[in-house]
């Protein structure tokens, strides 16, 4: 029987695991030839250092919070979406639709259709995997690697042929209106009369990510379809024998996990570039995959470990710049070494941990018996 | 078009879909046992990275196909850690993988050669020379057979070669071997190996060291065959048009060949032309190369043949609770 304390489970394990990739990249960045304790330094300090360190950080969090939110949903249904990817494109596309199709008169205007629009079009792309998975049963992680593929050549084709400015050689639309513009960090900080770094691509979405935590939070824990979702991700022949129809609630999951993936484009598209360019997302899919394990699919989990991601983006880049020996790639590696221990290793540190605290807890007197059987 | 394009896109398909094959045979052999890799691209791009690297230190392209295998069965050893050993997620530890490889390449890449991610251009023997086959020149004069042995068959790397004899063999120990037998048994049925008293674990880590090796040798391909070096992210995705191909192929040796020829045929066809007019439509570059992905989707769709899997792909076997 397991004992393991909440704790246990939801602090230690991952921290250890964490404190294993940091260990094994410092061996990466020693064998390099370069102090890791020194390089950590360089990288927290890049982070969050400044107003501007924070400003690149939190902007790199929000998209690895819509991301992991994306990646924790389809968790919760036992479902693995690996095509956050492709459908944060896809959802940054519909953002830039929204933008350059009206003369928006003002921003709090256009925020909301511009959100509309990227979660309706992230939706999309995961239908028709969320389709044949449920239908057909063909394996959702193959078809949703395949669909990144496909929105990758779909949007090539679009910016060069379609959407390209006339007369512009770079495959990218032109700029968003005036009116479609949405307040950078610097501007919300001079309404309440702060100073905020004014080159930091920080902006006010990165609270619609915070609502879109506790959203999920509410969606998952307190209505009855996440309460469906959960009970799939359980076990399917329960959720059926409750009545509980797989088709659907695989569908409603993907949808709403495309969904949340493509409203990624609402910071990156309309807050960042202001205009749509080939590679929007910039791997900020696949980084949903690492904020998820990490974060143990609870949007609070997904919260933090969206921070600290943003931290090893941001930091990372200036990592680069302080030491040029170490490469950008360097995130890459730690990424991959935190997914691997998070991941795919965790049952190398949780079975000795939980044999721990389940040999602590026989060892203990017993509380005092219960009167009912349990 | 005329017959010498005719050729020489079939020239570069043979080429082209070569890192393909063999990349999808190592899948085949990997999920065959049950345990499916999406890491293929990794082991790839790592395999191609250590391969150039060591082909420019010693000037040998063996010692570098050597070292291609090697790394790329290090990555092997971890996702059967991860997936076998410790019972964890096998796409989670195809994902790490691939991203291992990714920044490793450029991070190592880096501090070894200083050159942005690339190693030193390969020239002659530490890369795979061209080779003609016999009778090449003597044959060429027969209408059509002729040009197509001398322009087609002939003139390739040595691992083009063995690329197709190794689809005989892994046809060969899938289907005629005990090993084989087994090797089929623990992907569908793991329990019943077990009940025969043959180790599981043991059976899938030959399997996966075998993918590894396969894994290797096409990357080694990418790297000192097809180019003269190694550039960052150069598998560019070919590990998953692999995995596609093993999928449209229904993990079956032979239908593999053909995948993999047909999407290097469409790789060929959209490197030569930029936009292809078929029956008065222009077909863009971008469809040509999503093509292998969409057929992908509409094979496992099952609209054209259903598509199904070794039945206990994806699930770590545990011996008992």
């Amino acid at each position: 029987m397991n004992k393991t304390p909440k704790w246990v489970d939801i602090a230690l394990i991952p921290a250890i695991n964490l404190v294993l990739a940091l260990i094994v990249s410092g061996l990466v960045v020693l064998y390099i030839g370069e102090n890791p304790l020194e390089a950590m330094a360089i990288m927290v300090n890049g982070a969050v250092g400044s107003s501007y360190g924070w400003g690149y950080t939190l902007y790199y969090a929000t998209n690895f919070i819509f991301t992991g939110l994306a990646v924790a949903v389809a968790f919760q249904a036992k479902l693995f979406n690996i095509g956050g990817e492709g459908q944060a494109a896809i959802g940054g596309l519909g953002v830039a639709l929204v933008c350059i199709a009206l003369p928006w008169p003002h921003w709090l205007i256009a925020l909301p259709v511009a959100v509309i629009g990227s979660a309706l079009f992230g939706a999309a792309w995961a239908a028709i995997p969320a389709y044949l998975q449920a239908k057909r049963g063909s394996h959702i992680v193959i078809t949703t690697i395949m669909f990144n593929f496909i929105a990758s050549a779909l949007l090539v084709y679009l910016l060069v042929n379609v959407l390209k400015e006339p007369g512009s050689m770079a495959p990218e639309t032109g700029r968003f209106p005036e009116g479609a513009r949405l307040p950078s960090a610097h501007d919300m900080a001079g309404w309440v009369g702060l100073s905020f770094s004014r080159s930091a691509p920080l902006n006010i979405s990165f609270f619609l990510a915070i609502a879109a935590c506790v959203a999920v939070w509410a969606l998952i824990w307190r209505t009855r379809l996440g309460y469906e979702i959960r009970a799939l991700g359980h076990s399917e022949p329960a959720a059926v024998y409750a009545g509980i129809s797989p088709v659907k609630t695989v569908m409603w999951a993907m949808l709403i996990s495309g969904g949340l993936a493509g409203m990624m484009g609402v910071n990156a598209v309309m807050g960042e570039a202001e205009r749509l360019v080939i590679d929007s997302v910039q791997g900020a899919g696949f980084v949903g995959i690492a904020v998820a394990l990490m974060g143990r699919s609870h949007p609070a989990g997904v919260f933090l470990a969206g921070l600290l991601f943003g931290m090893l983006y941001q930091g990372g880049g200036e990592l680069e710049f302080e030491k040029p020996a170490i490469s950008r790639e360097m995130i890459l590696v730690i990424q991959a070494l935190v997914i691997l221990f998070t991941g795919a290793l965790d049952n190398m540190v949780r079975n000795p941990v939980e044999t721990f605290f389940n040999a602590r807890a026989r060892r203990k007197p017993k509380p005092q018996p219960t009167t009912a059987a349990e | 078009m005329d017959l010498t394009t005719i050729l020489q896109i079939l020239d570069s398909t043979l080429r082209l879909a070569t890192p393909l094959l063999f990349a999808a045979l190592a899948g085949l052999f990997s999920e065959r046992s049950g345990i499916i890799d999406i890491g293929l691209e990794g082991k790839m791009l790592a395999a191609a990275f250590f391969s150039a690297s060591v082909a420019a230190f010693t000037g040998s392209v063996w010692m570098g196909l050597a070292g291609g295998i090697a790394a790329s069965v290090v990555l092997s050893l971890i996702h059967g850690l991860a997936s076998i050993t410790f019972q964890g997620n096998q796409l989670i530890s195809g994902v790490a993988i691939n991203f291992l490889a990714s920044g490793t390449t450029v991070v190592i890449g880096e501090a070894w050669f200083g050159l942005g991610g690339r190693t030193p251009q390969l020239e002659g023997s530490g890369r795979f020379q061209e080779m003609t086959l016999p009778f090449a020149e003597t044959l060429s004069a027969v209408p059509i057979v002729g040009p197509f042995y001398a322009t087609v068959l002939s003139g390739h790397s040595v691992l083009v070669y063995v690329g197709l004899v190794t689809v005989a063999l892994t046809w060969w120990v899938l289907f005629r071997t005990r090993f084989g037998l087994r090797l089929r048994a623990v992907g569908e049925n793991p329990e019943s190996v077990d009940t025969a008293g043959v180790s599981v674990a043991k059976m899938r880590f030959a399997a996966v060291m075998i993918a590894g090796v396969l894994c290797g040798i096409a990357g080694a391909y990418l790297a000192t065959g097809l180019a003269a070096g190694f550039v960052k992210e150069m598998s560019a995705g070919r590990g998953f048009i692999a995995l596609a191909a093993l999928i449209f192929a229904k993990w079956r040796p032979v239908p593999v060949l053909f995948a993999c020829l047909l999407f290097g045929l469409l790789e060929a066809i959209g490197n030569r032309f930029q936009n292809i007019d078929l029956l008065g439509v222009n077909v863009p570059t971008q469809f040509m190369q999503a093509l292998p992905y969409i057929l992908t989707v509409v094979i496992l769709a099952g609209f054209v043949g259903k598509a199904i899997p070794p039945r206990a792909g994806g699930q770590p076997y545990v011996k008992e609770r």
